[in-house]
């Protein structure tokens, strides 16, 4: 086995050069001017300039977007997190008629696509009055990211020993102080875990956004990215530099949380 | 406990199993739970159950968009669906992005897992990249790989640059090259996460087993081929049955990358995307919501059949094994 690892190596190489090779050209290239993509579109800056980067960075919109999209983000996560877990733990640790319909209904939800809605979905929007506002894609994420959260949570909670529930019974703890002193601490990672896949689900969603937002005010990132690609088509250079710029947030995030977000994938398969 | 979970990626299931219970609940408890999931429940039903059943309530009108639809047709809309050729070319895509998904990305994943699972300097920090992908939104990918692929883009140059001149293409416009530029990126974006899956997968398998087959003889390829793929067979059938979802919903990539105007004549429209645009952009919601019942029931049925005959064996274990 170990004479072939040279060539497992060589692969591996291989492989991180193709998956990051579009990552790096987007940064690299927003590092150079249109003329040097024009002419060389695969080369390297020559000389590097930062133009692009600073402008964007002075720029009132891009941050605007940033702030829409962490509200959003933010918004949807604690919501979900929420609501996900005190339905999970009625789920969980509850007996009453009607139990397996509620988790059934959650469960069918992970067939329901936001494709599938989008139309009706726009039209409830729109008699809400919460067009063009972020309540009104934050409402629907968070009734979206439901069935991920209580399907992942569910197990998670019901894994609590009967015990623990049992000792705080007999020491007068009533069940929502259960809830809230025990259960809540003990579920610390499973909350983490649907807390994070809510909030890069959120960060990164484009097709509720294309639908309800339509001033470029309230605009999210990945929005922002495709105005601004097809407002500076021509101006390849600054759009690169836009879209490295909006990439970094889910970057950081993610290296932050790399071992939570592969567990929390895996957690689901893994058991 | 594998199996329990497995559960979880599978769509509709069976609740978890009730202990069984002699007594009644009180009114306190029934508070508690009207509380604590009524929340829930409401976000949940006014802004997903709500919004598909409209779906197909609009599907029976020929509505523009305003007011209350007035104007029924019946099934008039899923009979033009029938006759509706731009649809089943949408269709048609859709299906070729599964089977390709399935049988491009499913053994390219495999391998890649096998690769990675073994000891080796840096393997962690491979594992972290490959995932990079699909961690960046869809806007980015799009983004990013219309301007590589693009005629006078990187990818063309870069094949200029290392003599393989003759190979430079229109990647997107191209109709006969356009679905594999698609399935080339889908591939790039989603590839990690299977691989991730697939190595969770792996460490689950004992080592025990491939070294009692190594002593016995067995050589690598055999030990993978008749360990661990079969072991690994709950996964590749969850994974799947994702992929198989994922490639019918397909909307963002397609729509970001070909735009409404593109995507059919490049021949990489789908019928989320076909949907979109005869529902939004045409202003034809009737048409469009009939569109996405017609998806929606495809999904359902495929679904339905793959957790009744591909699924059943994982989750029969589930629900006599309980937790």
């Amino acid at each position: 086995m170990a004479r072939r690892t040279p060539i497992v190596y060589l692969v591996a190489l291989l492989l991180i050069g193709l998956m990051l090779g579009p990552v790096i050209y987007i940064i690299v290239g927003g590092f150079r001017t249109n003329s040097q993509i024009t002419v060389s579109p695969a080369g390297l800056p020559d000389p590097w300039v930062t133009e692009n980067y600073t402008e964007i960075l002075a720029s009132d919109a891009f941050w605007r977007q940033v702030g829409n999209s962490t509200i959003a983000a933010v918004v949807t996560t604690v919501a979900v997190v929420t609501l996900g877990v005190m339905a999970s733990y009625v789920l969980a640790r509850y007996r009453f008629r009607g139990r397996g319909a509620m988790y059934a209904l959650f469960a069918a939800g992970l067939m329901f696509p936001a494709t599938v809605a989008i139309t009706p979905l726009y039209i409830l929007i729109k008699n809400l009055g919460l067009v063009n506002t972020l309540p009104g894609v934050i409402l629907p994420q968070i009734a979206f990211g439901l069935p991920t959260t209580i399907i992942i949570l569910v197990p998670f909670l019901r894994a609590i020993p009967k015990e623990i529930e049992e000792a705080a019974m007999i020491d007068r703890c009533s069940r929502l102080g259960f809830f809230w002193r025990m259960v809540l601490p003990l579920s610390v990672p499973g909350l983490i875990t649907t807390g994070i896949l809510a909030f890069i689900g959120s960060w990164n969603s484009y097709l509720l956004p294309l639908f309800i937002l339509n001033d470029q005010d309230t605009f999210t990132l990945p929005l922002g990215v495709q105005a601004f690609a097809s407002q500076y088509s021509v101006d390849t250079a600054r759009v690169l530099a836009f879209t490295s710029l909006s990439m970094i947030p889910a970057l950081v995030f993610f290296s932050l949380f790399e071992r939570r977000i592969v567990g929390g994938l895996t957690g689901a398969v893994k058991g | 406990m594998t199996v329990t979970r497995l559960r979880s990626g599978g769509g509709v299931q069976a609740p978890p199993p009730l202990r069984p219970r002699r007594r009644g609940i009180g009114w306190g408890q029934r508070l508690e739970i009207a509380a604590l999931s009524g929340p829930a429940i409401l976000v949940f039903v006014s802004f997903v159950i709500f919004p598909v059943l409209m779906a197909a309530y609009y599907g029976f009108y020929k509505w523009k968009g305003y007011g209350v639809p007035t104007n029924f047709v019946g099934l008039d809309n899923y009979k033009t669906i029938l006759q509706d050729t731009a649809f089943h070319e949408a269709l048609w895509h859709n299906a070729e992005i599964l089977v390709l998904s399935l049988v491009l990305q499913g053994p390219v994943a495999i391998a890649l897992a096998l690769l990675l699972n073994r000891r080796m300097r840096g393997q962690s920090v491979i594992r972290v990249l490959i995932f990079v992908p699909y961690v960046i939104s869809e806007v980015i990918t799009g983004t990013a790989w219309a301007l590589i692929l693009q005629t006078n883009g990187a990818g063309n140059d870069i094949l200029e640059s290392i003599g393989l001149g003759g190979l430079t293409a229109d990647w997107l416009a191209d109709p006969k090259l356009a679905i594999w530029s698609l399935m080339f990126i889908l591939t790039w974006k989603y590839v990690g996460f299977a691989v991730i899956l697939f190595l969770a997968g792996m460490q689950n398998i004992p080592d025990e087993l491939s070294e009692a087959a190594a002593v016995d003889g067995a050589s690598f390829w055999q030990i993978q081929r008749h360990i661990t793929l079969p072991l690994l067979g709950p996964t590749i059938r969850i994974w799947a049955f994702l992929s198989i979802i994922g490639s019918l919903q397909l909307f963002d990539l397609v729509y970001i990358i070909w735009g409404q105007y593109v995507a059919s004549t490049a021949g990489t429209s789908t019928m989320a995307t076909y949907m979109v645009v005869e529902g939004r952009n045409a202003a034809n919601y009737g048409y469009g919501n009939a569109v996405a019942v017609v998806l929606f029931i495809i999904s359902m049925v495929i679904a339905l059949i793959y957790q009744r005959f591909v699924l059943r064996r994982d989750t029969e274990g589930a629900l006599t094994g309980g937790s």
